[in-house]
């Protein structure tokens, strides 16, 4: 297979690369890109592990091809932290609500907490669960991260008022 | 010693963020498949599409054609120059090899590997190895393999029968001859596992100069190391495995030795690095991570007032074709066999057999959870046939908080607990009084509705006896965990252990316990996991022995620096060190407190200050501290009676359900858990553990299967097919704390990362048996699943 020229924006960097075109966005963003934060869990879109903000949207990276990703902006869990490397409200939340154990669906959980918060400042239960529902957690059981999501929204709206 | 909550402690038990979640949040930390060494090689496997088949032929010439592939390993390869893998029980012609010789024993067993430049290249050129197979037929039904002679999954070992034990504790026939009544039943535990989100991986290099092999597993597992060195007749001191890779969840799993081995071998083969990471439908039919498959058939003496005097059990557990340390599942709950309960005997035949299937491998609990789920179906129909509460049965069957420390049949001496309190707690939070009404109302209304009530005892910190019930020639006693203290010469504090971690934020455990003891605070003090060959020893995290058995540790090296510096101010103050006293880093005169040395000037003296030394006192500030099992160290007496775990944990689990008549699916739309683990080292990671552990469960009751056609073909090989619980299926769950110390460990810790699972299923099993109950059927099967109680319901309504 020919390889192809892409440049893609991963967290506001241009990274031009040539990859064979079944390349998925997951392998090139953690084996390109040297971005291991985003995890393969299921490589077939059920589990949410590889979640990566697409064009504003969360999607599945196991399941998007990198030559897809071309001229597009993309931004992953590294990219949630302040540019001095200090982590932002909501990964502060995640931490202070102890929402997580392993650690290995948190990348996923916090691209899609991310996305509900950019769109919905306040949400309620039935929202939060909308946004993870598509997110296998295997350690936590699910309630220290809504906790944590509540307490984001919390602490973001404080910090605009 | 023991510590109440909300006594002087400083750092244990307080609410503190967990040291480890700040590189997960920032998408930092380093899972095995983060290691990507300079020219690593990888691999792909191929599987046989067979659950039982001769191998005749493998021909590997096309894929090795392929441009990037460098290596085709098979398995009469691998046993040429390597052993097979040992797995502790006496079955020497039970062998296990990483890759299938002349037999293949289960559908999706691997048969070769291939090694590419790129893992895209390896997985094409896996399908072009051309293998030709002769199909048997498999034996899958765990009954009748117990039985064929014919099918046999290992014939040279002569049967299908791994294990087959039989113990009698106590007068169980008097028991039973004396009872009022008695009653029996038979409960099924399906094939399920906890399948964390992290396959498994293994990144190996083997360094010809040093003669080291280095590994990076996503680990959980004892005797790793060990029975990796000695699989590869590698000395135990040749392999380095690192240990501070992050684990993406495991809850006992996490056991990729036959991935490890091959890794392995072929870094020395190739002279280069390798790396084998599972992709999900690997991870499902051939890591061999399944878990217990159980049928339990069991008998319950008892009186009319509702006390059970006995249990006759037979356990009948389906191994898989490779069945790892599973069997050994089957000797756990030997240390809880009669759960919180006063029973006078107990008679236990426990049956491991071998079928065409994946094999098995330890899960969250070694058994414990199945085990709870039978017992508690005990009480159940106890209550049920002499109409009376469940709880009230529950508390008349009690052990007395004022009984403890209580031996039970099998040998074992609970440490602590206080079962009337806790479940009383439980009690209350879910509003006992007002949910049975809710329950009533909802029944009246023409719905299915159902209370369940379930305790569990979770054993902690376990010894590894066990081993030598079930297989007498392994006499090991101890299953002992260290911790090490440094102090640097500025007075800064790092704490070492060993072991991967998987979740269980160990490095908040180490940090606390030290900051608490030495008076530092926590956040100061660093903690690193060592490798395998500069590491204290380590047992790993399994048996939910870490609080116990590192968190002990870290405190016995605090005591010994403390005596260290105690005994450096004595000299240097002049004064008996019974009249000095240690805090937050200073030794002063307790009559004169102004007589003091400061943590710093102690440092000195023990760094640098060798003059000031008293005499013959090794330089240097440092401590390392191996804590033995308690009550540990001893062979069972001969009615096989022994103590293999020190400390037990106990919660009561009060879920309320509905059920879909039309469907079968069943809400669990309220969850009560009062838990006890002793002190509480860190509440948000025990609170954790305690919900986690009821998800896993609320998976293991009503979703989570492997399933099998009855030709042997595996069904469950994607996130479609096996089903585990989303946001949507959990409840929010209220959790209420008790805290009864145990007596044996160093701040009356006790283990908290089973309880949740072991009281789950039970806990659900019997409020979906609650909600049947008006309709006078009831499931003894899990999971659950909507289709076969909707098949129930459905067939009660047609016969009515």
């Amino acid at each position: 297979m020919n390889a192809m020229d892409i440049s893609v924006t991963v967290n506001g960097r241009v990274i031009r690369d040539s990859v064979i075109p079944r390349m998925s966005l997951l392998d090139f963003l953690r084996d390109r890109a040297g971005l291991t934060g985003t995890h393969m869990g299921c490589e077939h879109g059920v589990c949410g592990a590889c979640s990566v903000i697409f064009e504003g949207v969360p999607i599945r990276s196991c399941s998007v091809l990198a030559v897809q990703a071309n001229n597009k902006e993309v931004m992953t869990v590294e990219g949630l932290s302040n540019d001095d490397g200090s982590t932002g409200i909501l990964q502060d939340a995640f931490r202070d609500a102890h929402a997580m154990q392993c650690g290995y669906c948190i990348p996923g959980m916090l691209v899609a907490s991310h996305a509900l918060l950019e769109s919905n400042p306040n949400p309620d239960l039935d929202d939060i669960k909308e946004a993870i529902g598509g997110n296998i957690c295997r350690c936590t059981g699910y309630i220290q991260i809504i906790e944590a999501i509540q307490l984001a929204a919390d602490r973001m709206t404080e910090a605009k008022t | 010693m023991s510590d109440a909550p909300g006594s002087n402690l400083k750092y244990v038990s307080r609410k503190r963020r967990v040291r480890e979640d700040k590189r997960f949040v920032a998408g930092t930390a380093t899972f095995a498949q983060d290691v990507n060494l300079p020219n690593m090689l990888h691999c792909a496997v191929v599987q046989s599409p067979y659950p039982r088949a001769n191998i005749l032929s493998i021909d590997a010439s096309e894929a090795l054609a392929m441009a990037g592939v460098r290596y085709v390993l098979t398995g009469d390869e691998f046993r040429a120059h390597a052993d097979d893998m040992k797995f502790g029980l006496n079955t020497p012609q039970v062998k296990w090899y990483p890759l299938a010789v002349d037999l293949t024993r289960y559908a999706g067993e691997w048969v070769a590997v291939v090694v590419a430049d790129d893992p895209y290249v390896a997985e094409d050129a896996a399908e072009l190895v051309d293998v030709d197979y002769d199909p048997l037929e498999p034996i899958i039904d765990p009954e009748d393999a117990y039985v064929e002679t014919d099918r046999l999954v290992h014939p040279a070992h002569g049967s299908n029968v791994l294990y087959d034990g039989h113990f009698y504790w106590g007068p169980v026939e008097e028991d039973f001859a004396a009872a009022d009544d008695s009653l029996s039943y038979r409960v099924r535990w399906g094939r399920s596992s906890t399948v964390p989100i992290e396959t498994f991986g293994v990144v190996a290099r083997w360094d010809d100069a040093v003669d080291i092999l280095d590994v990076w597993a996503s680990i959980q597992m004892p005797n790793y190391v060990e029975l990796l060195s000695s699989t590869l007749r590698l000395p135990l001191n040749s392999v380095r495995l690192h240990q501070d890779v992050d684990v993406g969840g495991s809850y006992g799993v996490k056991r990729g030795i036959k991935h490890s081995v091959i890794v392995g071998y072929l870094s020395r083969k190739l002279r280069a690095p390798l790396r084998l990471i599972e992709d999900r439908l690997v991870n499902m039919a051939s890591g061999d991570a399944h878990g217990p498959d159980r049928i339990f058939d069991t008998q319950v003496a008892f009186n009319n007032d509702g006390k059970i005097l006995s249990l006759k059990i037979r356990a009948l557990d389906d191994a898989g074709a490779y069945p790892s340390r599973a069997p050994f599942q089957l000797a756990k709950p030997i240390s809880a066999i009669v759960g919180p309960y006063k029973i006078n005997s107990v008679q236990y035949d426990a049956i491991s057999v071998t079928t065409n299937k994946t094999g098995q491998v330890p899960v969250r609990g070694f058994g414990q959870s199945p085990t709870n789920y039978m017992i508690e179906t005990a009480v159940d129909k106890v209550a049920a046939h002499l109409g009376m509460d469940r709880v009230e049965v529950r508390r008349r069957n009690f052990i007395n908080h004022d009984e403890f420390p209580y031996q039970i049949p099998s040998g074992s001496k609970y440490d602590s607990g206080d079962y009337h309190t806790v479940l009383q707690k439980a009690l209350d939070t879910a509003q006992y009084d007002e949910l049975v009404k809710r329950r009533d109302t909802a029944r009246a209304a023409g719905r299915l509705a159902g209370i369940g009530v379930a305790t569990c005892l979770e054993p902690g910190g376990g010894n590894n006896i066990f081993e030598y019930l079930m297989n007498p020639s392994a006499e090991i006693t101890t299953f002992s965990e260290g911790c090490e203290i440094r102090v640097d010469p500025d007075g800064l504090i790092t704490g070492i252990m060993g072991s991967t971690t998987s979740g269980q934020g160990h490095e908040t455990l180490v940090a606390t316990i030290i900051g608490e003891d030495l008076g530092f605070d926590p956040d100061d003090i660093r903690v690193v996991h060592a490798d395998s060959l500069n590491a204290p020893i380590t047992r790993s995290p399994v048996a939910s022995r870490m609080a116990i058995m590192l968190g002990s540790s870290a405190a016995g090296a605090a005591q010994k620096i403390i005596d260290k510096v105690m005994a450096i101010a004595a000299h240097n103050l002049d004064r008996p060190s019974d009249e000095l006293e240690y805090a937050d880093g200073t030794v002063f005169d307790r009559s004169d407190p102004g007589r003091a040395l400061s943590w710093k000037e102690l440092c000195f003296i023990a760094h640098k200050a060798y003059h000031k030394m008293p005499e013959g006192m090794e330089p240097g500030l440092q401590a390392q501290y191996v804590f033995q099992v308690p009550g540990g160290g001893q062979l069972p007496d001969e009615h096989q009676r022994v103590q293999i775990y020190p400390c037990f944990s106990f919660q009561s689990h009060i879920p309320y359900v509905e059920i879909d008549p039309g469907t079968g699916h069943v809400s669990i739309l309220d969850y009560v858990i009062a838990h006890d683990c002793g002190t509480m080292i860190n509440p948000d990671i025990v609170r954790g553990m305690v919900i986690g552990g009821l998800a896993h469960g609320i998976g293991a009751a009503l979703y989570e299967k492997f399933a099998y056609r009855p030709d042997g073909q595996f069904e469950s090989a994607t996130f479609a097919d096996y089903l585990m619980p989303s946001v949507y299926e959990i409840p929010m769950v209220k959790d209420v704390d008790h805290c009864t110390p145990s007596p044996l460990t160093s701040h009356g810790q006790k283990g908290s990362g089973e309880g949740g699972y072991l009281g789950a299923p039970a806990a659900i099993a019997g409020a979906v048996n609650d909600a049947l109950s008006p309709l006078g059927v009831s499931i003894h099967e899990l999971p659950m699943r909507s289709h076969l109680i909707e098949g129930l319901i459905h067939a009660k309504k047609a016969s009515q």
